[in-house]
């Protein structure tokens, strides 16, 4: 009989990317799963699982060959493992698209497009491959989104050699941006036992390796409890009893991470909450933004796409204002009027997007107050939590309103709200495993009273 | 079978008070609408601070603006309203209440039971405690230019209401309230009138007593009623038109026997979505309820077996359960103590008492408020007491913020996010509390086994 071990889950299903996390019988993390969020919450759910099963064999196998194969060839074999997956959607991509070419194209422009759309597929492959063959490149080093990675290679090349050969940019765009969806959407055979043998090939299957990958293949991950949070927690097809808030779920997570937290600030794209929690991680008191998502991330984003640039690229533009412009609005509907008002009175973008950053963290001040203050210590989650010009602005007016305070954010926060949901789940388990030989042992003590 | 017959019952004897009820209101709002041709004088005032019997000895009908308010919201007639009075150029920011009966009125005057409501023959403000009730009158004065009295009602700063100003708001009953309605009705305060007003008082000191009875049986477990959205219903007859009135009286008699009979039989109260007879968790309310999502809000709190068991709203037109009757042999005294006393005549120190004294008489497992951005008489300080309230009793609150009649302000979401937040909170602290940890995580150690 195989190996099996018997695991916690939590799902965190966000308003833009789900995650899971995997705890082991101990409470320690085994695997962690990402995806982008979609229509279809269900294959979000499982996606993410799957993610994070697969880094959980991973985890098993660095465990199991580390020593012996060296921790490289375990690093060149997960590039391996993650060009295999990418090549693979790749393929299905393809096939979608040349589908929809014959279906929606207009029969005189479908010929260029079939060229097109071969040469760009072919092109991201060479790019894949050189990133695989790249020494210094690690796995970990880029977006797990497939859509990331080969979105914008897609259109790079579709501008590049679209109207050469025929087919518009527009065409092209416009038939990935419908077929992306779909590959989304359809669960894919992206599994570890579907890629793992093709992986090994690639990087020349070392008798180490081949071992070791027997057993983590092998291993049973027995999921004996999960736990859904997230904003789109109530979609997920588990029971009321599997499902956590994710404030709750956040401030289990915050202090999983840093055991000393008592201020958790969670800053997501669609609200801000402060939660204020006890030594064991237990919400204490919360405070989360009204029906409106003034201050969110999502503010960020129509910021950015207003001044035609990526959400990432916001907090080192803001990073390098030298005079910051006081903005008194944080609300969505009404940035873009702000920002353009602010341009044509001769603002710099850095400036403005400095006295933004404040803004934002102002409001998220505020919630923190009504939850209770900002306690030794405190930690920030949330995407906006990657934002340098936002943690500069929340440091510094912390300091200004509750003096010095340790301030954590960890690079893993993304997980927070899985990670406390796994928490809850493994607790259940737990609180199970003890509650059941107890309740005997404990009649029999009673009769012994008795007696 | 037998299980189910016994409910039937229960449904059945809930009816009998909801039919009272209904009948009621229908009759009041027909002879409202007959009002122009019987020529009864027709009185408009507010729920707080109301003076029905008076109103009532005098042989005149009263309308309560808020209350037709409250019902278009939960009609969905709101949204409307409010836009035609915004259109007119009320601000976003005013109270709801006021928008939505501008908006009524100057939609036709349509009350919420499809009848018309009649002008008003004189405007009585009994409770100056809400500026907003001042300009809302003056808007109404302003439309019907009909005379308007004002008693002024001194609020109660420091915790009570002070021999001086209960004197002088009794001189302005004499002096002002008395003749305005002497005037409107043609009737002089004589001693008909007189014994009149005070067998009107006693009428409502029986409800009075009755009620506070219903809404003291949620001390039971369970309880057997649910003392917020089921309270609004129990409140509707004596905080609008009915306080004093035979009607009054007898509903509020057929509602206590129904609730004792519940109680009796270890029974919750029934909510949108059935019997509500296991209670996972005990609530104490502060401020109103939201009513464009009235039965939506409700079903976020009984989704999760959650019963409110006391709540400061259902005070809003009279604070009765500790102590205070209308006292037939004091008139205008009793009166004056029932202006000062209403709950948004309180200042905070008073509303934090009452609120621990809910949590604590009540058994309750939490407190919530619902912070309604419309009315400042309730939500100006809402923060502070919850903090005080924690503080002083050691169990966390919750914090919702929506509004009265503005469909706009309810985030569903948002408000059930936090609502299962907060109650799933309470679950982990009970556990935290009963030994299990509270889901410290694996990686803090072993938990302790026995
Ligand atoms: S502000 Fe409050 S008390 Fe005043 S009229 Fe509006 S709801 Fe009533």
């Amino acid at each position: 009989m195989s190996e099996s071990v018997r695991c916690s889950v939590g799902i965190d299903l966000g308003s833009t990317t789900t995650k899971a996390v995997i705890l082991d019988s101990e409470g320690h993390i085994i695997g962690r799963g990402i995806t982008n969020s979609r229509s279809n919450y269900d294959l979000a759910a499982a996606v993410a699982r799957e993610e994070a099963r697969i880094s959980a064999r991973f985890g098993l196998l660095r465990k199991e060959v580390e020593r012996s194969a060296g921790r490289d060839v375990l690093d060149q074999l997960l590039k391996a493992f993650r060009l295999s997956q990418t090549l693979a959607q790749l393929a299905r991509l393809h096939a979608l698209i040349d589908d929809e070419i014959d279906r929606a194209v207009a029969s005189a422009l479908r010929r260029p497009a079939h060229d097109a759309v071969t040469l760009i597929v072919s092109r991201i492959e060479d790019e894949e491959q050189a990133w695989f063959d790249a020494p210094d490149e690690r796995a970990g080093d880029r977006s797990d989104f497939f859509r990331d990675a080969a979105g914008s290679a897609y259109m790079r090349f579709a501008e590049e050699i679209g109207d050469p050969i025929g087919a518009s940019f527009d065409l092209l765009a416009g038939l990935y941006d419908k077929c992306i969806i779909r590959v989304e959407n359809e669960p894919l055979e992206l599994g570890f036992r579907d890629h793992i043998g093709s992986a090994l090939e690639r990087i020349g299957s070392p008798a180490a390796v081949r071992d070791g990958i027997e057993r983590a293949v092998s291993v049973t991950i027995d999921e004996v409890c999960t736990v859904g949070t997230g904003y789109g927690r109530a979609r997920l097809p588990f029971p009321k009893e599997q499902i956590r808030s994710e404030i709750l779920c956040h401030g289990l997570g915050a202090h999983a991470m840093f055991p000393a937290t008592r201020t958790v600030l969670d800053i997501g794209g669609q609200d801000t909450k402060a939660i204020q929690v006890d030594a064991q991680g237990i919400v204490t008191s919360f405070q989360m933004n009204d029906r409106c998502a003034a201050g969110c991330g999502r503010y960020l984003g129509y910021i950015a796409d207003e001044m035609n640039i990526g959400v990432h690229e916001l907090g080192p533009l803001a990073e390098k204002s030298s005079r910051r412009i006081k903005i008194n609005s944080t609300c969505t509907v009404f940035a873009g009027a702000e920002l353009r008002e602010r341009l044509s009175l001769g603002e710099r973008r850095e400036d403005i997007l400095a006295g933004l950053h404040r803004a934002i963290i102002l409001r998220a001040m505020s919630l923190l107050a009504r939850s209770g203050g900002v306690e030794e210590q405190f930690t920030f989650t949330g995407g906006v939590a990657r934002n340098p010009a936002a943690v500069r602005a929340l440091r510094q007016l912390v300091r200004e309103n509750y003096g010095e305070r340790t301030l954590n954010i960890s690079p893993d926060s993304i997980y927070t709200g899985a990670l406390g949901a796994a928490l809850f789940a493994h607790r259940d388990v737990t609180a199970r495993a003890a509650a059941a030989p107890a309740e005997p042992g404990q009649q029999a003590g009673e009769a012994e009273v008795q007696r | 079978m037998s299980q189910a017959s016994k409910g039937e019952k229960h449904e059945a004897a809930k009816d009998r008070s909801m039919v009272l009820q209904k009948q009621m209101i229908a009759e009041h709002y027909e002879r409202l609408e007959r009002a122009p041709e019987t020529g009864e004088p027709v009185v408009y005032t507010f729920v707080p601070g109301n003076l029905t019997e008076l109103i009532r000895a005098f042989g005149a009908l009263p309308v309560l603006p808020e209350i037709n308010a409250l019902q278009s919201g939960m009609r969905g007639r709101s949204r409307d309203f409010i836009s035609e009075a915004e259109r007119l150029g009320h601000s976003e920011d005013v109270c709801t209440y006021v928008k939505c009966d501008i908006g009524m009125l100057k939609s036709g005057n349509i009350g919420p039971t499809g009848t018309r409501l009649p002008k008003p023959d004189l405007l009585l403000l009994s409770y100056t405690g809400c500026y907003t009730f001042m300009k809302w009158f003056e808007l109404l004065r302003e439309e019907y230019d009909c005379p308007t009295v004002f008693l002024q009602v001194p609020y109660q700063g420091d915790g009570k209401l002070s021999a001086e100003h209960r004197d002088y708001i009794a001189q302005q009953l004499r002096g002002q309230v008395i003749p305005a309605l002497e005037k409107v009705t043609g009737k002089k305060y004589d001693d008909t009138i007189e014994a009149e007003l005070k067998r009107r008082l006693a009428l409502a000191a029986k409800a009075e007593d009755d009620l506070v009875a219903v809404l003291q049986s949620a001390k039971k477990k369970p309880s057997p009623i649910d003392a917020y959205f089921g309270g609004v219903y129990y409140i509707g007859p004596i905080f609008s038109a009915f306080r004093g009135t035979e009607e009054g009286v007898a509903y509020y008699e057929a509602l206590r026997q129904e609730v004792e009979a519940r109680a009796a039989a270890g029974k919750g109260p029934i909510t949108p979505d059935g019997p509500l007879d296991k209670q996972d968790y005990r609530l104490v309310v502060e401020g109103p309820p939201n009513w464009t999502h009235f039965r939506q809000f409700w079903s976020m709190f009984s989704d999760w077996n959650a019963v409110v068991v006391a709540s400061t709203y259902t005070k809003v037109g009279g604070v009765y359960d500790f102590g205070f009757r209308h006292d037939p042999d004091d008139p205008l005294g009793t009166m004056a103590d029932y202006c000062g006393g209403c709950y948004t005549n309180l200042n905070m120190p008073s509303r934090i008492d009452m609120l621990v004294d809910y949590i604590e008489q009540y058994s309750a497992d939490g407190f919530l408020i619902n912070s309604v951005k419309s009315c400042n008489s309730f939500s100006a300080g809402q923060l502070l007491m919850l903090r005080e309230v924690e503080k002083r009793t050691g169990i966390p609150g919750a914090f919702i913020e929506s509004d009265l009649v503005d469909p706009r302000y309810f985030s569903a979401a948002n408000i059930k996010n936090r609502l299962e937040s907060y109650l799933q909170m309470v679950d982990a602290r009970r556990a935290e509390r009963a030994g299990g940890g509270g889901g410290g995580g694996g990686s803090q150690g072993a938990e302790a086994r026995p």
